[in-house]
């Protein structure tokens, strides 16, 4: 029979690690579902191998906030045995991977933060974060590079590649700004020199993003509204679609090993 | 006397040269001593601890070299070994032995350029060919068969190789 949730404690830096642990998971997930078809073979490398260093950032992520948490969870019960009210990763990552040119928005958009992001945790108090991060940056930095191109290539190909490419940037616009969202616990995190302000990130992050998009012959949407929730843990509909699938398993087969 | 093999420090580069022949499982020319991945060998109450760091987050190997490790360590008469993986320092391509470099190029695999500069977003890379070369190569993927390499070809002698990722 199917197991139950587990309860996390979530102190302030608990929640934290785990809020970026999810959203390397979701991604990384998102992208593994490329496998097998991308567009072509090269690609459905590119997508696998973006996906298992994602895993591999939330592996390391979900085993130190289990560590921090110290109520005996572990990296496969975070990850496995939490319900979609429970994951905290950006709204952005769970959006469906639709065409390739809205993948490849959606980790545009990312990845431009994520290495930002990263680069910047590398001189963060908390010896493990900043460990995490060192690896963690330069794997972004490459996957910024990956979409980069493919944005330009997508954008300023076709009329085609172009119209799908400028629909993926107008409906994840949206989505951007719970990147540089913060609560009360962070601001506390980050007094204490163990996080940083991603709102400091936004006008290089913008930077980024808008050169790219510029050179994509594709335009930025003028409309500031933007969602939030992730991080509370109020989901689109897609992540419990995303999470039976990634936890049937473990749920089906309580502890279940390769 | 106590024989040096049975003084700590004998014990330890005896563990220590016997983890360094375990090879990575994707590239079986380089030991993980070649590669950097092998950290620190110790010795605690007559107990082996091996320290490793991974090259990538997901690497997949790192579970299959420990398993090795630990077998290894085994054969050669040590018992309750531990391998533990540590994350930092981070691992760069640097730490990567130029015996390691030389071993690569002739299994036909580029060794990735000396010390890991960011690059630029749309930057140019100059890459020689393992097999003639010649400089005259370009990239097929930025993404290879293992998350550490890259796919590249030679527009001399038009052969495709692998490049071990800058990083």
């Amino acid at each position: 029979m199917a197991v139950a949730s587990i309860t996390v404690s979530e102190t302030p830096l608990v929640l934290y690690t785990l809020r970026r642990a999810d959203d390397a998971l979701i991604l990384g997930h998102r992208l593994s579902e490329w496998c097998g078809h991308a567009p072509i073979l090269e690609e459905d490398m590119a997508l696998a191998n973006m996906a298992l260093d994602l895993l591999g950032q939330a592996r390391e992520l979900y085993s130190y906030a289990a560590e921090v948490e110290g109520k005996g969870n572990d990296e496969d019960k975070l990850a496995y045995l939490r319900d979609v009210r429970q994951y905290r990763n950006l709204l952005l990552l769970e959006q469906p991977n639709g065409d390739f040119a809205r993948t490849m928005v959606r980790q545009l958009f990312y990845s431009a933060f994520a290495d930002l992001y990263w680069r910047a945790m590398m001189k963060s108090s908390d010896a493990t974060l900043a460990a995490i991060a060192a690896k963690s940056e330069k794997e972004s930095d490459y996957h910024l590079r990956h979409s980069s191109e493919w944005i330009v290539r997508l954008g300023d190909g076709t009329e085609e590649s172009h119209a799908r490419a400028q629909t993926a940037v107008d409906d994840l616009w949206a989505f951007t700004g719970e990147m540089f969202e913060v609560d009360a616990g962070e601001r506390a995190l980050f007094n204490a020199g163990i996080a940083v302000d991603p709102a400091g990130l936004r006008s290089q992050w913008l930077d980024t993003v808008s050169g790219v998009v510029g050179e994509a012959t594709l335009v930025l949407p003028s409309n500031d509204w933007m969602q939030q929730g992730g991080r509370d843990g109020r989901h689109s509909e897609h992540l419990g679609h995303l999470l039976s699938e990634l936890q049937s398993m473990q749920r089906t087969f309580p502890g279940v090993a390769w | 006397m106590v024989s040096t093999v049975f003084s700590d420090a004998g014990l330890r580069q005896h563990a220590w040269d016997t983890a360094a022949t375990v090879v990575d499982p994707e590239i079986p020319v380089l030991t993980i001593a070649d590669l950097g991945v092998l950290r620190d060998v110790a010795i605690n109450d007559g107990q082996v601890e091996v320290e490793i760091t991974p090259t990538y987050s997901g690497c997949p190997a790192m579970n299959m070299i420990t398993l090795e490790i630990e077998m290894a360590l085994e054969r050669e008469g040590f018992r309750n070994t531990k391998v533990r993986t540590v994350l930092s320092p981070a691992w760069t391509t640097d730490w990567m032995s130029e015996d390691g470099r030389r071993k690569l190029r002739e299994y036909g695999i580029a060794p990735p350029q000396a010390a890991g500069s960011r690059r630029a977003l749309f930057g140019v890379q100059q890459v020689a060919c393992p097999q003639c070369g010649s400089g005259d190569t370009e990239v097929l993927s930025e993404f290879g068969s293992t998350s550490c390499k890259a796919l590249w070809r030679c527009k001399s002698c038009r052969e495709p190789f692998d490049y071990f990722k800058c990083h």
